[in-house]
């Protein structure tokens, strides 16, 4: 489904991020972890393209996108929720929430899936009026991924979701993936420093370490691994 | 005392319709500034342009010069658009100082094209059914029906973009860019379209403006200063980029200008010896700007901005 190959990323000159490949197969959750700075975001941007990719490419669903502009890749079916989340904060959750759906013409499409975010997170619904940027974290991130599902995405990328959240909400947010996988609609890209989650819910993942893979496989696999273990889990 | 009752009164009403068309004025500047974080010096000279239209396609077409507004905005529209995509595009590229010098030229260059096709002879709309008719709104106050006419479409215009903005999906996109574009681009909206299309609203409500203004003010080439100096005060007072701050600032400005006259009537009536002669109506504009910079040291976002 996605295909990232061997891409290069140069942040003023300087490369961030070298001959870089992964793949996400459909229905296939795929985690990304690695250390504050390794370049998960970037990665996430470049595909996006959002950052420019220097040498490489990405391929979605068969077609070459790495010299597509954002706006196009988003109606192929790709949604980024992006770190820190990036909700509009003066606008209603509800606004929030239909700007997600920018690309559905289908006014009854938009109506279904608005239905859907609100029987997923039945909290938005409740406060559908409020002010996006006033809610708690847990909140907007709820409010942050319901938008990215609003256009009814082929793969969604998640972009630290749990960062910063108080851990009720940090085990919600990972309930949320696990519903999206058994739903089946919607493959997931999931990018975490939550190490131990990330990899219990993934099929398969990988390891980033400044700008390079350094470790793939059966997230299973790497649960039990010993570099794994000693570099993010402290044992 | 009676002068002075009459006066508040007409300073009032006549502050409150000025203040619908600085709004007006203001409302392309705002909009623009919110999307794209630019000043446009030329944001008078699109008043201008305005102003002409009406002037020149009113006779041309043979109808009334309030049937030309929607051309004088379709003009504005377009000026805008052009200008975003053969300039604004490219200066948004280079520093700050680079769109600041960029939308200078543009009100030079505007203004000096202005002057070769236009001459410099001041020019107003000498007929229409706006003009030169007057209705009695109390003992004494007496309103010209040009400036109640386009304080009222100017209502109407300001209503219709906030419509635009606040209430349709695409209105919804540009707050959105305005807001975060990168964000926006996420959800599939394209800021470049966006941008153009900020251009297209900000110069179709100037154009607006300014075929409604030439029922009443003389168009020359260097109108526009003027303008533009008011509409700057207006958006900060309001707030960048927030539409209903320029709506309230655009209005207090009104009322700002016109006070002034006021204070000569208090003087006259206390027939201060010491003073008489002293004219405080043509510091009027100086008054604008001691509330601009009151208001933006107590408040640096404006009264409804978001920006700073
Ligand atoms: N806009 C930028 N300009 C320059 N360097 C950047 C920029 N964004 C990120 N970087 C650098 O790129 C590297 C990867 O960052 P990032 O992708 O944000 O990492 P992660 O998301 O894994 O924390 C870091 O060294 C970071 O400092
Ligand atoms: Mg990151």
């Amino acid at each position: 489904m996605l295909e990232v190959k061997g891409i290069t990323v140069r942040y003023s000159g300087l490369p961030v991020m070298r001959d870089l490949s992964i793949k996400v197969a459909q229905n296939q959750t795929v985690g990304v972890v690695g250390a504050n700075g390794a370049g998960k975001t970037t990665l996430l941007k470049a595909i996006m393209g959002a950052v420019k990719v220097a040498a490489g490419e990405v391929h979605f669903n068969g077609r070459r996108i790495d010299r597509l502009r954002t706006e196009e890749i988003v109606r192929l079916g790709l949604i980024y929720v992006p770190e820190g989340r990036r909700l509009f904060g003066p606008l209603s959750v509800e606004e929030n929430l239909l700007l997600g759906a920018y690309t559905v013409g289908d006014e009854a499409a938009k109506q279904r899936n608005l239905e859907h975010v609100y029987e997923l997170f039945p909290r938005l619904a409740e406060r559908k009026k409020q002010a996006v940027g006033s809610m708690s974290g847990g909140e907007q991130q709820m409010a942050a991924i319901g938008r990215g599902l609003m256009s009814s995405p082929k793969l969604l990328m998640l972009d630290e979701p749990s960062l910063g959240l108080a851990p009720l909400m940090v085990s919600e947010v990972f309930e949320t993936v696990r519903r999206l996988q058994a739903e089946g609609e919607t493959t997931v890209l999931l990018v975490e420093q939550n190490v131990l989650e990330a990899l219990e819910l993934s099929d398969w993942a990988y390891v980033l370490q400044t700008g390079r893979i350094r470790d793939e496989g059966p997230a299973k696999d790497l649960l039990a691994s010993d570099g794994v273990r000693r570099a993010f889990l402290g044992l | 005392m009676e002068e002075l009752g009459i006066q508040i009164l007409k300073s009032a009403v006549s502050g409150l319709i000025m203040g619908l068309v600085f709004a007006l004025v203001a409302l392309g500047l705002t909009v623009i500034f919110g999307v794209m974080d630019i000043v446009n010096f030329a944001h008078g000279e699109f008043l201008m342009v305005g102003m002409y239209t009406t002037l020149l396609t009113s006779p041309l077409l043979g109808v009334d010069p309030v049937l030309t507004l929607p051309l004088a905005g379709l003009v504005g529209a377009v000026l805008g658009v052009m200008c975003y995509f053969g300039l604004i595009r490219f200066l948004l590229r280079g520093p700050m100082i680079a769109q600041l010098f960029g939308t200078f030229g543009l009100m030079i260059f505007l203004r000096n094209l202005a002057l070769l096709f236009m001459g410099s002879e001041p020019r107003i709309v000498h007929e229409g059914w706006l003009v030169g008719k007057s209705i009695l709104v109390g003992p004494g106050v007496v309103l010209e029906s040009t400036k109640v006419a386009a304080a009222a479409l100017s209502l109407i215009s300001f209503a219709v973009v906030w419509w635009f903005i606040n209430r349709t999906r695409v209105g919804k996109a540009i707050t959105a860019t305005s807001l975060d574009a990168e964000g926006a681009r996420y959800m599939g909206i394209s800021t470049e379209y966006m941008n153009a299309l900020a251009w297209a609203v900000g110069g179709a409500s100037v154009g607006v403006a300014g075929g409604l203004l030439v029922n009443f003010w003389p168009v020359e080439p260097g109108v526009g200063l003027l303008f533009t100096m008011i509409a700057f005060a207006t958006v900060a007072l309001g707030g960048f980029g927030s539409v209903r701050g320029a709506l309230v600032a655009g209005i207090l400005i009104g009322f700002i200008v016109n006070l002034p006259p006021v204070w000569d009537a208090i003087l006259r009536s206390i027939d201060a010896a010491g003073l008489r002669g002293l004219e405080i109506h043509s510091f009027k504009y100086t008054m604008v700007y001691a509330v601009y910079f009151l208001i933006m040291v107590l408040r640096p976002q404006g009264l409804f901005g978001w920006k700073q």
